[in-house]
């Protein structure tokens, strides 16, 4: 479970985040949505600890991560697996070294047990005989499943997914949402996801979090965000012509 | 003034989060092997070319301004031998390196920056700042000093190519040249000199691609920029170890 408690974040003087107070279960995909700009990515960023806050407090367990110094933080950075926007993989290493990095960082496991692994990684994302290509001979939804294979190579407690759709197709789109919520069911992870695409709300929304300007607005599920009271929210959701057709027509 | 003091000081604190032990040291071993590649057995081939030429020129030029029958024709290969020793192989080979490694160090660091690939590495409990720049430093360090010596030698080479296949000096001259008066500390003072021109060259570049904001624009302003400061800090260092370490 991470725990957020008045969280601020300013770039020179001007406040990107006010105030955010959440808690993001674990064994469920918690959701940050919002459009772009509004401050997910900074308030993702600020959880694991890229951005320093100004303050706030944020909790991993019984752990205040945000005062813990740069080596303290190690240990929980090793439960941590991260799934960036454009993937973030090293594009000088082949899959198989991608995957095998943290392995090899911060494991003594012989070579052997190391390779079992990462195969056991890459398998669990459905990428199959690309052991030995570089990231800029793979598709962009592959990159994103072996981005996810590192992310889980050492079976981290928490997975943090910033934007995991940008640039897919739809149906890419849902078997990458689809295997970051299976994973997080099968590892009991605590998984949040940053996303402003619709059908990823609805597809893996267990817990959503709504951020408007920098400013927490709403916090439910994928059944009562379509119901909600919330304008800047309604608004939000119901953006396109097809999902307002739709709220008409259930009206 | 407040916007240099405080490069300054981001820069001395870069330094000592890259100078702290490292988490894994086979991994640093294997990336340091892996830099001594790409920025020191990589660069022979421009040393090479360029000494040569270099000393090639300096044996016409010296050829040219001592036409006068006073001066002994074996100046010449004196004249080369210490033009390469104390100023080309050592300055001149940094600055071209400046361009060469200084632009890929900036560039590399820099673009895994504005690709979240050094988060990635800050997400997993790495000290992105030692793994990426630590190997750099220490590869470069290592071998600019046998860049500088086989610029040396290569330039006194490209100088007697030159003067004998011009004319300019008789082959038993030139080697005379060489050999007269040969001072070993000048080789020394070369090799000091390149020490600090290679730490310069990796950490100002390491640090303008590091701190790297924005996109493909900014990672080629950083790159041009580790060119930039790099060599005039060359530049100045040259005149301070220069007197150092010859007054």
């Amino acid at each position: 479970m991470i725990n957020v408690k008045n969280l601020n974040k300013s770039f020179n003087g001007k406040k990107v985040l006010t105030d955010i107070s959440v808690t993001f279960d674990s064994g469920i995909t918690n959701l940050i949505i919002g459009k772009s700009g509004s401050g997910k990515t900074v308030l993702l960023k600020s959880i694991v600890g890229l951005h320093e806050i100004d303050s706030g407090e944020i909790w991993f367990e019984n752990t205040l991560f945000n005062k813990l110094a740069f080596k303290d933080r190690k240990e929980i950075r090793s439960e941590m697996g991260m799934l960036f926007q454009g993937s973030a993989l090293f594009d000088s290493l082949t899959v198989e070294q991608n995957v095998r990095f943290p392995l090899d960082m911060f494991t003594d496991k012989s070579n052997e047990e190391k390779d079992d692994r990462v195969n056991f990684c890459l398998n669990r994302v459905n990428i199959l005989n690309a052991n030995k290509l570089f990231p800029a001979e793979l598709s962009g939804g592959m990159k994103k499943r072996v981005a996810i294979a590192r992310a889980i190579a050492l079976n981290p407690k928490y997975l943090f997914c910033d934007e995991p759709n940008s640039g897919l197709d739809p149906i890419t789109a849902i078997l990458i949402d689809a295997l970051i919520k299976e994973l997080t069911e099968e590892y009991k992870m605590t998984t949040i996801v940053n996303t402003h695409d619709m059908n990823s709300v609805m597809e893996i929304g267990e817990k959503i979090v709504f951020i408007s300007d920098g400013e927490k607005c709403w916090e439910g599920n994928k059944n009562e965000i379509l119901n909600s009271d919330c304008e800047i929210l309604n608004h939000f959701v119901f953006a396109n012509s097809l999902a307002k057709q739709l709220k008409s027509t259930k009206k | 003034m407040f916007k240099f003091l405080t490069q300054l000081g981001s820069y001395f604190l870069l330094l000592k989060k890259v100078f702290s032990k490292p988490e894994k040291p086979s991994l640093y071993y294997k990336q340091t092997m892996r830099e001594f590649v790409s920025l020191g057995l990589n660069s022979i081939g421009i040393i090479a070319i360029i000494s040569f030429f270099m000393g090639a020129v300096i044996t016409l030029q010296t050829a040219y301004n001592t036409e006068n029958p006073i001066y002994p024709k074996y100046l010449i290969g004196l004249g080369c031998r210490d033009s390469m020793i104390l100023e080309f192989s050592s300055t001149v080979a940094a600055l071209i390196l400046a361009g060469k490694v200084g632009s890929s160090i900036a560039s590399e660091i820099g673009t895994m920056r504005v690709t979240e690939q050094i988060d990635a590495l800050e997400i997993m409990g790495v000290n992105s700042a030692s793994y990426l720049i630590l190997p750099k430093i220490i590869a470069t360090v290592i071998f600019n000093p046998f860049l500088t010596l086989l610029a040396i030698i290569i330039g006194i080479f490209g100088g007697w190519i030159a003067g004998t296949l011009s004319g300019v000096i008789t082959s038993e001259n030139f080697i005379y040249g060489i050999q007269y008066a040969f001072i070993p500390y000048y080789i020394t003072y070369s090799l000091i000199k390149t020490l600090f021109f290679a730490f310069i060259i990796s950490s100002v570049s390491a640090f303008q691609g590091y701190y790297v904001d924005g996109g493909s624009l900014e990672v080629g302003r950083a790159s041009t920029k580790a060119v930039v400061y790099s060599s005039v800090l060359i530049l100045m260092f040259n005149v301070i170890l220069t007197q150092l370490l010859l007054s």
